[in-house]
C-alpha cells in the first residue's frame, strides 16, 4: 500500500468566485497526528468536508492508503475508512448512548431489512456481536455505565468523548476531529489530550485534527499545516511551522 | 377571454393570500397552516358586521382589525412559546389552529354556508364586447397595489430591511440589535390584514362564507407561494396569478375539470422536483 | 486500565414492554373473538373494533414516518385510498372466483397493501429529497391528487363510491390480527441496525451521512412501509364499508391519524395504540351522537391535543417542567408513596426506596441547578451582616 494514510494533491473547492480552499497538499504518515490550524474562515472546516464528501472538490484529488477517493459520495468514503467528529457536536440527541455508537457500526451488520423484521438468526448474531463490540468501545471512553442515558443529557465533555467514539465505531483508518477542544476547560482539555494520544495508540489511528488551541497542537500533534485564506501558508513538524514568521503574522498581524 | 380575466382575478386572490404565507415563512421560518382560516374569520367577520351595520366599508375595516388582532393572539399564544422547537412541533401546532379556528366557527355560526351581499358594483363593457364586472377590476388592481407597496415596504423603509435581517439570519439580527420578536409580530399583522383583504375581494367572487372556507384557498395560495418559491414575494404574485389562471382554465375544459385539484397539485409536485426552492426561491445550504 | 475486567453482562430478562403492544390488541381480540365466534357480538361493538384495528395500523404506520424517521406526511389517508379502492375492487373480482371470504380479504390486503407501497415508492422516489414543510405540502397535494382521481374513475363507481361486499361480523378479528403483523413489523423494523439508523436520520441528518447511514434508502423504505400497511388499512376499511367513500379519505382524516400519533406519543408504538383506541372510541361512541354543528367539538379537541400535546412536549420553556413532571417519575412518585402506606414506620425510619438507576442519570436539569448555585453568592456569608431595609420598609 501506500506510504501516506491520506494524501491530498491540489485539492480545492470554489462557491462561485469565491475559493473556500485551494492547493490543499497534506501528506500524513500512518499512524500519524496531524494538525490543520489556521484563523478562522481559513477554510479547515471546508477540507475536512471534502474529505468526507459533504462537498466534491472543484480541483485536486485525494488518496486514502492509496486508494483515490476523490467525488465519492459521503456513505462510500465511510464505508473506504474516514470518519469524522463536528465542530458544534452533532449527536443523535434522543438515542441512547449505546444506539449513538450501534448507528456507526451500522456498517459492520450485513443484515438485511427482511432479516431484521423477522428476527432471523443472522439479526441475533450480529446484534450481539455489535453489542459487545459497542459496550467494548464505549468502556474505553468510560462510558459503558452511561450506555443508556439520552445522549442529549450527558455532560458536554462526555458528549464530545461520545462523538469520538460514534466515529471510530464506523472502523476507519483514519479519523478526522474538528475543534475537539472547543468550550473545554484546560483541565478538559488536558484530559481530551490523553484520551486522543490514548486511540491512536489503542486503535492503531491515523488522526487529522483541526483546533485553535495551540497547547494541544503543540503537545500531541508530530505535524501540522497551516491553513490562510483557503491556501497552504505553512506545513511541517510542530515547532519549526509554529516559529515560522509568516504563521506568527497571520495570527498576530504585523 | 374573460376566463382569463376571471383567472386572473382569483389568481389575485391566491397571491394576496400567499403573500401572507411567504412573509410568514420567510421571517418566521414556519408553515402558518392557519393563515387560510384567518381568512376565513375575516369573511365572518365582514359578515357579522354587514349584517349590524350594513355597509361594506366599516365591515372591511373592522375585518382587517380583528384578522390582525387575530394574526398577533395565535402569534403570542402557540407559536411563540415554540420558537426554537423543531419545525415539525410548529407545523403540527399549525395544523391545531386552524382546527381550533374552524371549529369555534362552526360551533358560532354553524356549518351551513351564509351568503353575504357586497353589492353589486355592476360591469364595464371592454373592447370586443367582453363584459368585465367591476369588482373583478377592483380586486386585480387593489392586490396589484398591495403587492408594489409591500414590495417597497420590504426593500425601501428600515423596518423592512430589519425584516430582511431577521430572514438572513436570526441570530445576527438580534446580536445587531433589532427585535426579533417585534419584527416576527409586525409580519403576522402584516400577513394576517392581508388575509382579511384576500376574504373580502374573495367574498366579492364568490359571496357565501362556509367555516371551511379558508381551507382550500388556504392550502392552494400556499402552494402558489411554494411554487414561486418561498419567502420571494414576486414569487408569491407570479405563483398566485399563475394557479388562479390554470384552474379557472381547467374548470373551462369539460374534459380536465373533475381534475382541476390534480392538475394543480401535479404542477407542485413537477416544479417541485426541477426547482426543489419554486421558480423564484433561493437555493439554501445547510451548514456542516 | 484493566482489559481483562468483565463487563457487566445485559440482563437477560423478558421484558415487559417488548410484549406489551402484542398484549394490548389481544387484550382486545381474545374475548370478544370468543363471543365473536360464538355469534354474540353485536353489530356495532364488531363495527367499532374494526374500526379500532384499522385506526390502530394508521396510527402506528404513520408513527414510523412522523415519529421515527421525523418527517410530515399530511398524505396519509391518500395510501389508505389506494388500498380501499384497489384493494376491494380486486376483492370484488375474486369474489366470484374464490368462495373463502377470508382467502379474499388476505389476498385483497396484499394487493391494496402493494398497491399503495407502490404509490408509496412512486411519490416518495422524487420527493423525499425535499425536507420538512415542503414534503408536508407535496404528501397533502398527493393525497388530494388520489382522491380526485379515483372519484373520476366510472370502473371504480365514479362520484357514487365504489360497491363493495361486506366481510360480515367477523372482521374485527382478521383486522386485529393485521394490526398485530403491523405492530410486530413496526417494533422489529425499530429495534434493528436499520430502525437505529432511521432514527439517527430524525436526530441529526447530516451526522447520519456521516456515519455512513444512506438516507434515501431509509426514508423511501420507511415511507413505503408506511403506505404498505396504510393500504391494508384501506382494504380493512372496503371490507367494512359500502360504498368506498372518496370523501372520507380527506385532508381531514390524514388529520385525525396525525393526532392519533401526536396524542400517543411520538416515536411510541404503544402510546399510538391507546390514543387509536380513545380516539376511534371516542369518536364513534361520543361524536356520532352529537347532532349538527355540535360535531364540531370533535375538531376542537383534535385541535386541542394537537395544541397541547405539541406545547408540552417541545417548548424549550417548559423542559424544566418536564423534566420533573413525566411518567418515570410518576411510576417512581407512586413506587414511593405506596412504600409509605404499606410501611408505616415511625420517625427517623429508613428512606423510601429510590431508583437508583434513575437518580444516576444527570438530566439537563440538574447539570443547570449546578451551575446557578455554583454563581450564586454565599449565603453563609451575608448572613452576619445586619439585614439592610429593603426599598419598601422606608419610612
Amino acid at each position: 500500500m501506500s506510504e501516506y494514510m491520506l494524501e491530498t494533491r491540489e485539492l480545492g473547492i470554489s462557491f462561485g468566485g469565491l475559493k473556500a480552499a485551494q492547493d490543499v497538499n497534506l501528506k500524513i504518515k500512518k499512524n500519524a497526528l496531524y494538525g490543520l490550524i489556521g484563523p478562522n474562515g481559513a477554510g479547515k472546516t471546508t477540507v475536512f468536508n471534502l474529505l468526507t464528501g459533504v462537498y466534491k472538490p472543484t480541483t485536486g484529488t485525494f488518496y486514502l492508503d492509496g486508494e483515490n477517493l476523490t467525488g465519492k459520495s459521503a456513505i462510500e468514503i465511510n464505508k473506504r475508512g474516514i470518519a469524522r467528529t463536528f465542530q458544534n457536536i452533532r449527536l443523535f440527541s434522543n438515542m441512547s448512548v449505546i444506539d449513538n455508537v450501534l448507528v456507526g457500526m451500522g456498517n459492520q451488520s450485513h443484515c438485511n431489512l427482511f432479516e431484521s423484521i423477522f428476527r432471523l438468526p443472522r439479526y441475533w448474531k450480529t446484534e450481539k456481536e455489535l453489542r459487545a463490540k459497542a459496550r467494548e468501545l464505549l468502556r474505553v471512553f468510560g462510558l459503558d455505565e452511561e450506555r443508556r442515558t439520552v445522549a442529549s443529557n450527558l455532560p458536554y465533555g462526555k458528549q464530545r468523548k461520545l462523538e469520538i467514539a460514534r466515529a471510530l465505531a464506523t472502523n476507519p483508518k483514519l479519523l478526522l476531529l474538528d475543534e475537539p477542544a472547543a468550550g473545554m476547560n484546560p483541565q478538559e482539555t488536558a484530559e481530551l489530550m490523553e484520551t486522543i494520544c490514548f486511540v491512536r495508540d489503542h486503535f492503531d489511528m491515523t488522526i487529522l485534527l483541526i483546533e485553535h488551541d495551540m497547547s494541544l497542537v503543540s503537545g500531541i500533534c508530530d505535524e501540522l499545516t497551516v491553513l490562510n485564506f483557503g491556501t497552504t501558508l505553512a506545513t511541517g513538524p510542530v515547532a519549526e511551522v509554529l516559529s515560522n514568521p509568516e504563521v506568527v503574522k497571520a495570527y498576530l498581524g504585523d | 377571454m374573460n376566463t382569463l380575466i376571471n383567472g386572473l382575478c382569483l389568481g389575485g386572490i391566491y397571491a394576496l393570500i400567499a403573500l401572507g404565507y411567504t412573509m410568514v415563512y420567510g421571517i418566521a421560518k414556519m408553515l402558518n397552516f392557519a393563515h387560510g382560516d384567518i381568512i376565513m374569520v375575516g369573511a365572518y367577520t365582514i359578515f357579522s358586521t354587514l349584517a349590524l351595520m350594513g355597509h361594506p366599508i366599516p365591515a372591511v375595516i373592522v375585518a382587517v382589525v380583528v384578522c390582525t388582532v387575530l394574526g398577533l393572539l395565535t402569534e403570542r399564544v402557540a407559536y411563540r412559546p415554540l420558537r426554537g422547537a423543531s419545525p415539525l412541533a410548529v407545523l403540527i401546532t399549525a395544523i391545531g389552529v386552524s382546527y381550533l379556528l374552524q371549529s369555534i366557527a362552526q360551533l358560532i355560526y354553524g356549518s351551513k354556508s351564509q351568503s353575504v351581499s357586497m353589492g353589486n358594483l355592476g360591469s364595464v363593457t371592454l373592447f370586443n364586447n367582453v363584459s368585465v364586472s367591476i369588482s373583478s377590476i377592483l380586486t386585480l388592481g387593489l392586490c396589484l397595489i398591495i403587492m408594489v407597496a409591500l414590495t417597497l415596504f420590504v426593500k425601501k423603509t428600515k423596518v423592512g430591511c430589519a425584516m430582511l435581517a431577521v430572514s438572513e439570519d436570526r441570530a445576527a439580527a438580534q446580536l445587531m440589535g433589532i427585535n426579533v420578536n417585534g419584527i416576527i409580530t409586525l409580519t403576522f399583522a402584516i400577513g394576517s390584514a392581508l388575509a382579511a383583504f384576500a376574504s373580502t375581494f374573495y367574498l366579492m367572487q364568490i359571496p357565501s362564507v362556509t367555516p371551511t372556507l379558508g381551507s382550500m384557498p388556504g392550502i392552494k395560495a400556499f402552494t402558489a407561494a411554494v411554487i414561486g418559491g418561498i419567502g420571494s414575494i414576486p414569487g408569491a404574485m407570479i405563483g398566485g396569478i399563475l394557479l388562479g389562471v390554470i384552474e379557472k382554465f381547467a374548470l373551462s375544459v369539460p374534459v380536465l375539470a373533475p381534475y382541476t385539484t390534480a392538475i394543480e397539485f401535479g404542477l407542485l409536485i413537477v416544479i417541485l422536483l426541477f426547482r426543489p426552492t419554486g421558480l423564484l426561491g433561493k437555493k439554501r445550504r445547510e451548514k456542516v | 486500565m484493566n482489559a481483562q475486567q468483565k463487563l457487566p453482562a445485559e440482563k437477560k430478562k423478558i421484558k415487559l414492554k417488548h410484549y406489551i403492544n402484542y398484549l394490548l390488541i389481544l387484550a382486545l381480540l381474545i374475548p370478544f373473538s370468543i363471543t365473536g365466534l360464538a355469534g354474540n357480538i353485536k353489530g356495532s361493538t364488531s363495527l367499532l373494533l374494526t374500526q379500532i384495528a384499522y385506526s390502530m395500523i394508521l396510527a402506528v404506520s404513520l408513527n414510523l414516518v412522523v415519529g421515527f424517521l421525523g418527517e410530515l406526511s399530511l398524505g396519509h389517508a391518500g395510501f389508505m385510498c389506494v388500498g380501499a379502492y384497489l384493494g376491494g375492487y380486486f376483492a370484488n373480482q375474486m369474489h366470484a372466483v374464490i368462495g373463502s371470504k377470508l382467502v379474499v380479504l388476505i389476498l385483497s390486503a396484499l394487493v391494496g397493501g402493494l398497491m399503495a407501497a407502490l404509490f408509496g415508492l412512486l411519490i416518495g422516489l422524487p420527493t423525499l429529497r425535499l425536507k420538512g414543510d415542503y414534503l408536508a405540502i407535496v404528501t397533502l397535494a398527493f393525497g388530494e391528487i388520489v382522491r380526485t382521481v379515483f372519484m373520476n374513475q366510472e370502473i371504480f363507481g365514479g362520484a357514487l363510491g365504489l360497491d363493495t361486499q361486506k366481510y360480515g361480523k367477523t372482521l374485527y378479528i382478521a383486522a386485529l390480527v393485521f394490526a398485530i403483523v403491523t405492530v410486530f413489523v413496526a417494533q422489529n423494523l425499530m429495534r434493528s441496525k436499520h430502525g437505529r439508523a432511521i432514527q439517527a436520520i430524525r436526530d441529526n441528518e447530516i451526522a447520519a451521512r456521516a456515519m455512513g447511514v444512506n438516507i434515501t434508502y431509509y426514508k423511501l423504505a420507511v415511507f413505503v412501509i408506511a403506505a404498505f400497511f396504510a393500504g391494508i388499512a384501506g382494504v380493512i376499511y372496503a371490507h367494512n364499508t359500502t360504498p368506498v367513500d372518496y370523501g372520507f379519505f380527506s385532508f381531514n382524516y390524514s388529520i385525525e391519524i396525525l393526532v392519533m400519533v401526536v396524542l400517543g406519543g411520538m416515536g411510541n408504538i404503544t402510546g399510538s395504540l391507546l390514543a387509536a383506541t380513545v380516539l376511534t372510541f371516542i369518536n364513534v361512541k361520543l361524536t356520532t351522537q352529537l347532532s349538527g354543528d355540535l360535531a364540531a367539538l370533535k375538531f376542537l379537541l383534535y385541535a386541542l391535543i394537537l395544541i397541547l400535546m405539541v406545547m408540552w412536549n417541545n417548548a424549550p420553556k417548559l423542559a424544566g417542567l418536564r423534566a420533573k413532571v413525566n411518567f418515570r417519575n410518576l411510576v417512581l412518585w407512586i413506587k414511593q408513596t405506596v412504600f409509605r402506606l404499606t410501611h408505616k414506620t415511625p420517625e427517623g425510619g429508613e428512606e423510601p426506596p429510590t431508583n437508583a438507576a434513575w437518580d444516576k442519570i444527570p438530566t439537563k436539569i440538574e447539570m443547570d441547578a449546578v451551575l446557578s448555585t455554583d454563581l450564586k453568592p454565599d449565603r453563609s456569608f451575608e448572613a452576619d451582616k445586619p439585614q439592610a431595609p429593603t426599598k419598601g420598609d422606608k419610612q
